[in-house]
């Protein structure tokens, strides 16, 4: 189970990088969100597949055995839920972007003249 | 004292809620923020203090036993860092007082950068893998969102170069964190050190690189360093100075962590690549510094050629090289807040950050020339001044451990440092002055206070040093010895 874990996270991190390399930067956020996937899914690998009931410890008993294991569940939420604020702010930030820039794509960006104009420095611009 | 180990954390995140609490009022949030600056600095000396006198403080969070819970670390590598930061906290916040737009401090600056400083604490404060991911993405995200308060059009495409290069860096450390996971079991950093040398080498081997790259995207190293150049210039000064001065000494401070606690088992490979990487860093930073005439560009490619002399002392691995990179830690955090304070400075008494559109700001303002002088003469390592002596100790330690190819390119690259900020000066404060600017006029004491107390303090590091190294040889000795870090936080009953 493990191995075709593996070769799903190994096809999920190259497709997000074969996304991360193209010139319009939403398939770079786009391929970012599968890399983020491969990732979390690594975490839970790593944790070892087993099959368990849930982790919970009944009243009074000190051990229990035959659970599954709840560390890399911990890991991989923290991980989606941080994930998940960063992907919105860089959504939020590409939005803004397009509309003061008038375009996301790399090649058109580099171009982009973006310092102050020799007006606006003389007058003090940020 | 476990509060003394957990309060430069909660601190600043209390006090950023108390400001999202207080968002229409700006001047409550303004001198509020210099006062947790001043707390914050407190509580870092204290530490500080505390950790010098005794040993290395341990908290368990939750009184859960290490490694299962989250450990809090401070060792003295970790308490300087934390002081350093609380110092940089006050003066970027006297600073922000009179350079922070009000449009800005309205959308929410105070509450940012106090964010900021509780998730740099957390990096320096923790011990376990994924709290240090937790901790860079509680950084990551308030930088986020300061580089691109302003909005305008070039804070948005430098923008866009950081978050997006630095969430691929959060994505390749998570990819590091998950295979230590697989690989050891546990996430503790003690526990990951000692169960690492019982692994094969190639294993071993992935998740260092792993962690080199991921960390060294945050320290900008080569060759990854070209979000840097791209972004720090953009936004306003404090926030170019809070980052230039703590954001990638937090990378350089993993590296340091990874490397001399986790990564040991296979020296000759790892800092050899480190060695190549510092020389490569220190010559391509100030190379690139050579063709710029944006003051904060220049600045920004000098950062990370400093990097790389700080990467050289870590890869020497001896325990003079180690001492060199803490003492260069410090004296350029200093040092380069100060000169990215002063570009703040000449732009407002010049006009411009242009060297093109600048000139006579000697005659002008000789205070500010000589608070010029100060932090630039530090950064290209002139006696008596602090970066003297952090050059010193570094190559000194290349010498000595037989490096005479990396201690060549270090002296070249002290060169070219001098003639970056001749370049500066000679244009700036030297040449003639240009008519057509109008300088932002009013009163800029206090702005002149925060600079002036850096260039004090870079004074006295560079003439009464002994302490510091000092410091600096204890923090070193601990790197080196790892098994006391470990013995603290693996000790049976350490929770408090």
């Amino acid at each position: 189970m493990e191995a075709l874990l593996a070769l799903v996270i190994g096809v999920l991190v190259a497709c997000g990088l074969y996304l991360m390399l193209r010139r319009e930067l939403l398939r770079f956020i786009f391929g970012l969100m599968m890399l983020s996937n491969a990732v979390n899914l690594l975490i839970l690998t790593a944790g070892r597949l087993t099959k368990g009931e849930a982790p919970i410890v009944p009243v009074g008993a000190q051990t229990v055995s035959g659970v599954a294991n709840p560390l890399p569940q911990a890991l991989v939420l923290t991980a989606i839920v941080i994930g998940f604020g960063l992907i919105a702010f860089a959504l939020a930030l590409l939005l803004k972007s397009y509309k003061a820039l008038g375009t996301l794509d790399t090649e058109d960006l580099a171009l982009l003249d973006d310092s102050d104009s020799d007006a606006a420095k003389a007058q003090g611009g940020i | 004292m476990s509060w003394l180990i957990v309060t430069p954390i909660v601190l600043p995140l209390a006090t950023a809620a108390v400001f999202l609490l207080l968002r229409r009022n700006l001047a409550w949030q303004r001198w509020l923020s210099v006062l947790s600056g001043s707390l914050l600095l407190l509580t870092s000396v204290a530490l500080l203090l505390q950790v010098y006198q005794g040993d290395i403080l341990v908290m368990q969070s939750g009184n859960w036993s290490a490694p299962f819970g989250i450990t809090l670390v401070a060792d003295t590598l970790s308490a300087i860092m934390v002081l350093i930061n609380g110092i940089m906290a006050l003066v970027v916040a006297l600073y922000s007082l009179r350079d922070i737009e009000t449009k800005l401090e309205a959308l929410g600056y105070h509450a940012l950068y106090q964010v900021l400083l509780a998730g740099i604490n957390g990096a320096f404060l923790t011990g376990d893998l994924f709290n240090l991911y937790v901790w860079f993405e509680v950084l990551l995200i308030a930088s986020f969102v300061l580089l691109t308060l302003g909005a305008s059009r070039a804070e948005l495409k430098g923008g866009l170069h950081y978050v997006l290069i630095n969430l691929l860096a959060s994505m390749l450390f998570l990819a590091g964190v998950g295979v230590t996971y697989g690989l050891t079991g546990t996430l503790n950093m003690a526990d990951v050190a000692g169960k690492l040398s019982t692994l094969p080498a190639g294993l071993v081997s992935v998740v260092a690189m792993l962690f080199l790259i991921a960390f060294g995207i945050k320290a900008a190293v080569f060759p990854l360093f070209f979000w840097l150049p791209a972004s720090y210039h953009t936004p306003p000064v404090a926030v170019s100075a809070i980052f230039a001065a703590m954001l990638t000494k937090v990378g350089v401070y993993a590296l340091i962590r990874s490397f001399t606690l986790i990564f040991t088992q296979d020296v000759a490979y790892t800092h050899t690549l480190l060695l190549i990487i510092s020389a490569l860093t220190m010559l391509s930073g100030v190379l690139g510094a050579a063709a710029q005439t944006d003051i904060r560009k220049i600045l920004s490619f000098h950062i990370i050629s400093q990097i790389g002399y700080m990467v050289m002392g870590l890869a020497l691995f001896s325990p003079l090289g180690l001492i060199g990179a803490v003492f260069y830690l410090v004296h350029h955090i200093i040092v380069k807040a100060n000169l990215f304070l002063i570009s703040g400075l000449i732009k407002r008494e010049g006009g411009s950050f242009d060297l093109a559109y600048l000139g006579g700001l000697y005659q002008r303002k000789p205070l500010l020339a000589v608070l010029f002088l100060i932090p630039a003469f530090s950064l290209a390592g002139f006696p008596p001044l602090s970066g003297f002596w952090a050059k010193f100790i570094v190559i000194r330690a290349g010498l000595e451990a037989g490096q005479y190819l990396v201690v060549a390119v270090s002296l070249v690259v002290g060169l070219l440092t001098i003639y970056s900020m001749t370049k500066i000066w000679q244009a700036a404060f030297w040449g003639k002055e240009q008519k057509t600017l109008n300088p932002k006029p009013g009163s800029l004491r206090g702005l002149y206070i925060p600079v002036a107390s850096l260039a004090l303090l870079t004074v006295l590091i560079g003439l009464w040093s002994q302490p510091f190294f000092d410091l600096a040889e204890r923090a070193a000795s601990e790197l080196l010895e790892p098994s006391g870090y470990i013995e603290a936080v693996l000790k049976p009953g350490g929770a408090e």
